[in-house]
């Protein structure tokens, strides 16, 4: 079912054989509970691939109230039968061939384009349920293949969804159930290369369907980064950190995708979309990077971005910092915000995070001894938190700035907690969202979201939305109490970035996936109610649309819908995101 | 209007919880071992461990304070540090200072004071173990009804009984002026409030701020009076909203994931004030609390007060209690230590909640056989035969109970026994000769008493036995108002009554506790309750009397009856009223003299309307309705009264003082 007339049909979907088609990440990288009851982490992809996890299980256990006898393992495979046949559009289909344009309306490719990493589309696909994928997939090679594709899209009114690399978590990628056109998913992975580099100017030009690690490494071999290392760097896209506002790691230093962007080139219905120059900040009224940026694929599709780039840092030191509570350590961020001398990245993970990560690794990196210390001093291991460090530039600046950053911890009563601490807390990063696979597959279920809040309410924020999550689900008869703990992960000069992560059992109950989106449903509500916003990066897709009219006033959603009707009348670009 | 998805309440299917008496375990061990004893209440679980010296310096320093009072120096000219010394000035004379051993003090001699006063003291033990888990979870608010001073006394020892954490209270300054007793509350955790403060700035943010961070920080539970004072009448009181709104604040801007509030119902079998209250309301004013006057109370302590009952209501989530009322994101825009007014909606809410946590307390009332006794005797002036008088309390006691009364009935007792007992606990209101029961109201008059002084006289006695009635009236209040609603709507369709019926419940909602805008729901709930008795049938548009109807809706209108005579006498006062500037502190002197003058000369026979809370509440219903407005002259408050308003009000009232019918006749 697969024409490529220019392209090998395995190279076009080189990912795909890799990744899992019903869970997180590589196929081969997997946590599991061996035979023994320990829990290992399978592959050799991370830096934690192929090592034993022996206190994983209790704290596993003792968490969620799980047992290892209980499974709930997914459906093995794809049932290629379970998807509807495709609704194609035949003239359509017949131009594009026309144009040499290489599509597939294989069940597979579908399947796998339709979804992106949310609870229930993931859960969905692990009981083998499909509903509504696209119909078909086309691959453009280059920005004027987009223009070709979105042309005949107007020509024969069908709905186009642009995929990047599948990393939504906003439902973004879901097809609306009230679309009645052919559904085109648009895949822009064959749009990867850096066109050119401007090493006087610090910038490269780059193809938007790019993945991030490759922009990185592929910027490495050349001396150069851009520095935008949001989590799931990974798998997610150029065009995709554009459509949803991306926040990367690192943004203290390299700032956020809408500081990276000089050049945006977006093919809408009514045509391209760019500015002129490569000028680096220009008052020619609003700009018009913001209408694209968080675009969520409304409006077109980015082909073609040109970022700023640095040279690669000469030193990079990671570390960590221990506070007696939570308090403290906001207290801590709170300052070093106020003073601007924020690390690369700095994180404050609460009590119960931290206990997460010494159950993960106390027994593979030994580590008693500086506990122990801590215990001595006071610190109450129901209580204390840890904050992470990762510092970058020239040497004598890091060592200098990490003396700066150290001296205010100890303003707050924070101990310094080495340098292995703080590389453990990064690596985990990568590989904490493998965790809610393994998760799954024992009765529980889980979820991360996010917000930014201003400073003074960050305590009462997290507090409040922890509480919240824990009584919503008591309410609603998860048995156990669930996990409900939050991070601090960026902060700014009036406010800071909090995640939440959420996860619980529900043996016991009928429609775990109905309770899961009525809590975080709850929990969305009590953030907006203590000050928090919408999303910070994560986006709105359709998860979180029905708050938008409350989140930047009727006005503001009026001007946003009369964009979208000028650029796309047809709604060619139909995935109902945002509006 | 009459909406099929209101559901009329069930009181009577309310379930309650059971006493026990406190004292039984006093009277057998040694109060001194029990002062002396282990004391470890229970803690919140957010608890921010902090001294009160420690207290001071966080209320001083915090955002909210220090905003205020660089406002106030710039407005004032002083400085910063002035103002700031004033502040701590102000929170010097308001803060609390718990002390143990203060308790420990009161432990010892109220155990002594409360076995002397009291038969028992009766708590449901099933609300205090609900409060110990709600003040684990979440900061508390106590909210006692206030009948008497010894409310707060009582409560403390109860919750240091208990093991409960030791509430800081609320206290009108007036106590202060006890110098010995004013510290020693202090030192039992009162704080003392100005009773006005009405524009002062500085002292509402020390005040607010202060209350504030005691509940934030889960220092202690927060108790203070939604009544504001003590009821003098024994019917609860219109709550006041100001400090339900300061420890309703930190929720709502998202301080504090939520806050408890507990409904106690404090009642009383004998009132120690019992007299006082009359006087006072009479218009002889309250001894200025001293301590003399105090130690003279220990008068007081030779006498049978019979039972107390306490009863911890279920706590109230503030959190459900906002539940799609307040929009919490309205605090988004503003730095939270701003002080803002409560809007419009924010306000509702405040006044919709205090007065359902009023009605909690009305409901949660325990009621005597008195309080049924009391009833009768008030509505047969000339008294009853005993055999009578206890066949008509167990007919109103069934009555009572089908309309949810809390009634505390000795079991096994038979209605004669139960009767006398509560005759001999209030035999100084009563006469009791050759099987006839009266009120004590025609006293042989002394040789030298005036006639003014014979109806002062038997008016102390009609209000203090009008003070036990008053504690039912909740009970028998919606009925009551359909029942004269029928009566001088003289048409059965519903609509016709439903107007009558919003017209009283207006006219009264200073008087009595009624939710604003539950209007309908009042309504089909009096409906219900009647319909349930057999007194009426609701019909889809009409509401008809049974024929077995008549002695209850009789009864209920006799309930009202003294109101609606007494607004009626404040009507006429105002309409015959001929100095065009009666000034507001002239009303209620002037309305007294009136209704004097009516009853000396025989044409009104209810001595109620000489009460100055009836006045008050009268006059409060006037203005609210504007047929009287305020007018200010100079530094005077004078009443403006719409006579043509005021009259047609009287008319719709019922016009029931017969002599006064010939005036009306000649308007």
């Amino acid at each position: 079912s697969r024409s490529s007339p220019t392209a090998g049909a395995r190279s076009l979907s080189l990912r795909q054989e890799i990744m899992k088609w019903n869970g997180w990440g590589y196929s081969d990288s997997r946590f599991l509970f061996n035979k023994k009851g320990q829990a290992e982490f399978t592959g050799k992809r991370y830096r934690l691939s192929g090592l034993i996890l022996p206190s994983l299980k209790d704290w596993f256990e003792g968490t969620f109230g799980a047992n290892l006898q209980h499974r709930s393992p997914a459906t093995p495979s794809l049932n290629l039968s379970a998807v509807a046949p495709p609704n194609l559009n035949q003239p359509f289909v017949e131009d594009l061939k026309a144009a040499g344009l290489a599509v597939s309306h294989d069940p597979e490719d579908r399947v796998f384009r339709a979804h992106g990493h949310c609870l229930h589309e993931v859960f969905a696909l692990r009981e083998g349920r499909i509903g509504r994928v696209p119909d078909m997939v086309v691959w453009p090679s280059c920005h004027s293949d987009v223009e070709k594709i979105v042309e005949l899209a107007c020509k024969h009114n069908v709905c186009l969804i642009p995929y990047g690399g599948g990393t939504s978590v906003s439902s973004a990628l879901e097809c609306p159930r009230e679309e009645t056109r052919s559904i085109v998913s648009l895949d822009t992975s064959q749009m990867s290369r850096i066109l050119w580099i401007d090493e006087k100017n610090l910038t490269a030009h780059v193809e938007a369907g790019i993945i991030g690690q490759d922009l990185e490494r592929q910027l490495n071999e050349r001396g150069y980064c851009t520095g935008h290392e949001p989590d799931s760097m990974e798998f997610s896209s150029l065009g995709g950190w554009v459509a949803t506002r991306a926040s990367g790691m690192k943004k203290n230093i390299y700032g956020n995708i809408e500081d990276l962007v000089v050049h945006i080139k977006m093919v809408t219905p009514r045509g391209v979309i760019e500015k002129s120059c490569l000028g680096p900040r220009m008052s020619t009224g609003p700009d018009i990077h913001h209408f694209i940026l968080g675009s969520e694929g409304t409006l077109g599709v980015v082909t073609e971005v040109t970022l700023k780039i640095r040279p690669i840092p000469e030193y990079q030191k990671y570390g960590s910092v221990v506070f007696p509570n939570f308090q403290q350590g906001v207290a801590c961020l709170r300052e070093v915000a106020r003073q601007r001398c924020a690390p690369a990245s700095i994180r404050l993970m609460d009590n119960e995070q931290f206990q997460f990560g010494e159950f993960c690794f106390s027994l593979i990196l030994l580590n008693f001894f500086l506990l122990k210390n801590f215990c001595f001093k006071g610190f109450d291991p129901q209580h204390l938190c840890v904050a992470t460090l990762l510092f970058e530039g020239d040497r004598g600046k890091v060592l200098q700035h990490e003396k700066q950053v150290y001296d205010i911890a100890a303003k707050f009563g924070g101990l310094a907690a080495g340098e292995d601490n703080g590389q453990r807390g990064y690596m985990l990063t990568f590989v904490i969202a493998y965790l809610r696979d393994l998760g799954m597959d024992y009765y529980v279920i889980g979820e991360s979201f996010e917000t930014s809040v201003p400073w003074d309410r960050v305590l009462d924020l997290c507090r409040n939305v922890k509480e919240r999550i824990v009584r919503e689900c008591k309410e609603r008869g998860v048995q156990c109490p669930p996990l409900s703990t939050s991070r601090v992960t960026q902060t700014y000069d009036a406010g800071a970035c909090v995640y939440f992560y959420f996860a619980f059992n529900y043996r016991g109950l009928s429609d775990p996936v109905h309770v899961y989106e009525q809590v975080e449903h709850a929990a969305r509500e009590e953030i907006l109610a203590n000050g928090g916003s919408l999303s910070h990066h994560h986006g709105v897709g359709k998860l979180r649309k029905e708050w938008m009219k409350e989140s930047v006033s009727g006005v503001g959603l009026g001007m946003l819908k009369s964009v979208k009707e000028y650029v796309d009348p047809q709604n060619i670009f139909g995935n109902r995101n945002l509006l | 209007m009459f909406s099929v998805f209101i559901q009329p309440r069930h009181p009577v299917l309310k379930k309650r919880d059971d006493f026990e008496d406190v004292l039984e375990e006093r009277r057998r061990s040694s109060d001194l071992r029990y002062a002396l004893r282990c004391y470890t209440p229970t803690l919140y679980k957010g608890l921010v461990p902090c001294k009160a010296s420690m207290l001071k310096s966080i209320v001083l320093q915090s955002d909210h304070l220090q905003y205020v009072i660089k406002q106030v120096s710039s407005e004032s000219g002083d400085s910063a540090e002035c103002v700031a010394e004033e502040a701590s000035l102000i929170l010097d004379e308001m803060a609390h200072r718990l002390q143990l051993s203060t308790i420990r003090f009161f432990a010892f001699t109220l155990s002594k004071a409360f076995k002397r006063l009291f038969r028992s003291v009766c708590v449901n033990e099933e609300g205090i173990q609900r409060l110990q888990q709600a003040v684990q979870e979440h900061p508390v608010v106590l909210l006692p009804s206030h009948r008497s001073y010894m409310d707060f006394l009582m409560m403390s020892y109860l919750l240091y009984m208990c093991d409960l954490p030791l509430p800081v209270i609320a206290a009108g300054m007036d106590f202060m002026s006890m110098k010995f007793v004013g510290e020693m509350l202090r030192m039992s955790g009162a704080f003392f409030i100005r009773r006005s403060f009405g524009g002062d700035k500085l002292y509402w943010a020390v005040f607010s701020e202060y209350v504030k961070t005691m509940l934030r920080n889960g220092y202690a539970p927060v108790e203070f009076f939604l009544e504001g004072t003590r009821s003098r009448t024994c019917k609860s009181l219109t709550p006041k909203m100001g400090l339900l709104n300061i420890v309703m604040e930190p929720f709502f801007k998202g301080e504090l994931f939520d806050v408890n509030l507990v409904p106690v119902s404090i009642s009383y079998e004998r009132i120690l004030e019992e007299s006082l209250y009359a006087r006072e309301l009479l218009g002889v004013p309250k001894p200025k609390e001293s301590t003399s006057g105090l130690l003279k109370a220990r008068r007081v302590l030779s006498e049978d007060y019979g039972s107390m009952h306490v009863y911890f209501g279920h706590p109230v989530s503030l959190r459900s209690l906002a539940e799609g009322k307040i929009n919490r994101s309205q605090y988004n825009l503003l730095p939270r230590y701003i002080p803002q007014k409560p809007r419009v909606d924010t306000h509702e809410f405040l006044n919709d909640a205090a007065f359902r946590l009023v009605r909690i307390q009305e409901e949660n009332m325990v009621l005597k056989p008195w309080v049924l006794i009391a009833t009768l005797l008030l509505q047969n002036p000339d008294g009853l035969e005993l055999s009578f008088l206890t066949e008509q309390t167990d007919w109103l006691r069934h009555l009572a109970l089908a309309f949810g009364a809390f009634l505390d009935w000795p079991n096994h007792e038979a209605c004669s026994e139960v009767v006398s007992c509560s005759l001999a606990l209030h035999r100084h209101l009563l006469s009791v000769s050759a099987g006839h029961v009266q009120l004590n109201v025609t006293d042989a008059p002394q040789d030298e008493t005036t006639p003014e002084e014979a109806v002062f006289h038997r008016a102390v006695v009609v209000l203090s036995c009008a003070s036990y009635r008053n504690q039912i009236l909740h009970v028998f209040l919606r009925p009551a108002l359909l029942a004269v609603a029928m009566q001088s709507a003289n048409s059965n369709r519903k609509d016709d009554v439903y107007n009558c019926f919003n017209f009283l419940r207006n006219m009264f909602s200073n008087e009595f506790i009624l939710c604003p805008g539950d209007s309908v729901q009042d309504f089909e709930e009096a409906c219900y309750l009647l319909m349930k008795r057999g007194v009426l049938q609701v019909l889809e548009h009409e509401i008809v009397m049974s024929a077995s109807g008549h002695s209850t809706l009789a009864f209920l209108c006799s309930v009202l009856d003294p109101f609606l005579q007494g607004y009626q006498v404040v009507c006429r006062c105002l309409c015959e009223e001929t100095n065009e500037n009666l000034t507001e502190k002239e009303f209620i002197p002037a309305v007294r003299s009136f209704a004097l003058k009516l009853i000396l000369a025989g044409r009104l026979k209810c001595c109620e309307a000489l009460s100055s809370d009836l006045q008050k509440n009268a006059l409060a219903a006037l203005l609210r309705l504007k047929a009287v407005r305020k007018v200010k002259v100079g530094d005077q408050v004078t009443l403006k009264v719409n006579k043509i308003a005021v009259n047609s009000l009287e008319d719709t009232l019922g016009g029931k003082i017969p002599t006064l019918k010939p005036i009306l006749a000649r308007l």
